[in-house]
């Protein structure tokens, strides 16, 4: 016990970085979820088929293959090019290189909820947006999104929850999250057994606050929605 | 004279192989009630939304206060509005009142009544309010003003889409078919609002299938049939003079 008290600081200071991973990582996927969904929905075929593109890919490839893929074959690559114009080595940051990677996986999956979400949305209401002279942006913007996140946020409260479980992957490329760390206080412990369950419980007890605001956004975005 | 608040030179529209509307051309001076009736597949709708664009005509051409609304043929053979600014301008003026509300569900009805005039007409939010209440106490809906859409009747509902569409102040109003999908009783509260319009002088265009309103509010009566204008003229003359067997005929179907 004694030992998990000494070790529970460097813990929970990989717990801070994996719940500034798994945010940074959201406002990304958001953002990538935002223009994919309306990549798809547009009647534009290239931006259709870009988006398709990165959807399909992204769902069928392992997490864990993007994140070794982008983080080494991104050093190599960054490494290429600075050869050729002459910079000098560059480490690639594993922090940037891992949100990036998370924020780009799930910018696919957040896509799908948000294309779903604004599905939803009754037509009738963005064409009253058009029918008043508003721009397509405050159309999207003013109407479409806050009708569509009431629909999209089971998806996207699913999404998030993978997403923060996902950001165990970080401590491949050398991230300092809690995993790292418990493998660290586990290995020189020789109880690894426990500390993996004392990271098993911190993830409960992110995913556990997760539900809390879920339900939050939820009644705030239901408002206005008659209960069945 | 003046240019006719609104004109329509002949307007066709096809989608895809149907042709819904087949070469219609009709005027709208200032202070014309104008209902336009017409079977169910008529094109009565769609001639309505040809006018604010939101259906783009396949040929013809619409003018609002002698301005052509500019449109090019896309290579595909599409047309489209041209110049977007234009149309968003000539929306603006051209407030429009749906058959299913479509209010907006996630706003209350005053947010509903100010959201226009505060992001199209870019007026202060201090001075929208002030206009939404007016015109929510106008239409009967000043205790409402605080409810979202679903918490109120049909005939509510409509009223407020009417105090919204007011609150642009508009050249023209478009009713597209609005007490269709309300209940029977409830009819009349929003034709009553939509009396007091006429009688205050506004300009009007209704679809609609209230032959009441019609024949004693309307300044003149369009009838269309299969995409084409059948009669067109005065109420009295239209209704006691038909030209046509198919008036007729929806006439008798109507009482």
């Amino acid at each position: 016990m004694s030992q998990v008290v000494a070790y529970f600081p460097l813990i929970l200071k990989g717990m801070l970085l994996t719940v500034e991973v798994a945010l940074a990582s959201l406002l990304i996927a958001i953002l990538l979820g935002l223009i994919g969904a309306v990549a798809k929905l547009s009647k534009s075929r290239i931006a259709k088929t870009i988006a398709g593109a990165y959807t399909t890919v992204i769902r069928g490839i392992p997490d864990l293959v993007l994140m070794t893929l982008i983080f080494f074959g991104g050093q190599i690559l960054v490494n290429n090019i600075g050869e050729k114009l002459g910079w000098d080595y560059i480490d690639v940051d594993p922090f940037i290189a891992g949100v990036l990677t998370i924020g780009f996986i799930f910018g696919a999956y957040f896509a799908e909820s948000f294309r779903g979400g604004i599905l939803a949305v009754a037509r009738g209401e963005i064409e009253a947006g058009y029918a008043f002279g508003m721009t397509p942006i405050q159309v999207f913007f003013r109407i479409t999104m806050p009708a569509m996140v009431r629909h999209a946020l089971p998806g996207i409260g699913n999404n998030w929850l993978v997403m923060v479980k996902t950001t165990a992957l970080v401590s491949v490329i050398g991230l300092q999250d809690m995993v790292y760390n418990a493998g660290l206080a586990g290995g020189s412990t020789r109880k690894p057994f426990t500390f993996y369950c004392v990271v098993a419980f911190l993830f409960l007890v992110i995913t556990g606050f997760s539900d809390v605001g879920m339900r939050w956004l939820d009644k705030k975005y239901s408002v206005g929605v008659r209960k069945a | 004279m003046a240019a006719p608040a609104l004109k329509v030179e002949d307007i066709h529209k096809s989608f895809g192989t149907i042709k819904v509307l087949r070469g219609i051309s009709i005027e709208a001076y200032e202070q014309d009630v104008i209902s336009i009736l017409g079977s169910s597949g008529s094109g009565k709708s769609t001639l309505l939304r040809c006018i604010n664009l939101l259906e783009t005509p396949t040929a013809g051409k619409v003018f609002v206060k002698g301005e052509l609304i500019k449109m090019q043929e896309m290579r595909s053979g599409e047309r489209k509005a041209a110049d977007r600014k234009q149309v968003e301008r000539i929306r603006s003026k051209l407030a429009m009142v749906f058959q299913q509300f479509n209010l907006w569900a996630h706003m209350t009805v005053i947010q509903n009544v100010m959201e226009a005039p505060v992001n199209v007409l870019k007026i202060s939010k201090a001075d929208a309010k002030e206009r939404a209440e007016k015109l929510l106490q106008r239409v009967g809906l000043y205790e409402h003003r605080n409810y979202y859409p679903a918490h109120m009747s049909g005939g509510q509902m409509q009223r407020a889409a009417i105090a919204r569409a007011l609150a642009m102040e508009p050249d023209m109003l478009l009713f597209d078919e609005p007490t269709s999908a309300l209940d029977p009783e409830l009819v009349g509260e929003v034709l009553k609002v939509m009396r007091d319009l006429a009688e205050e002088g506004r300009t009007m265009l209704v679809v609609t299938h209230e032959m009441g309103f019609a024949r004693d509010v309307s300044s003149r009566v369009i009838f269309l049939d299969e995409g084409l204008v059948v009669e067109n003229g005065p109420p009295k003359q239209v209704f006691e003079h038909p030209k046509s067997d198919r008036f007729r005929e929806f006439l008798v179907g109507a009482f």
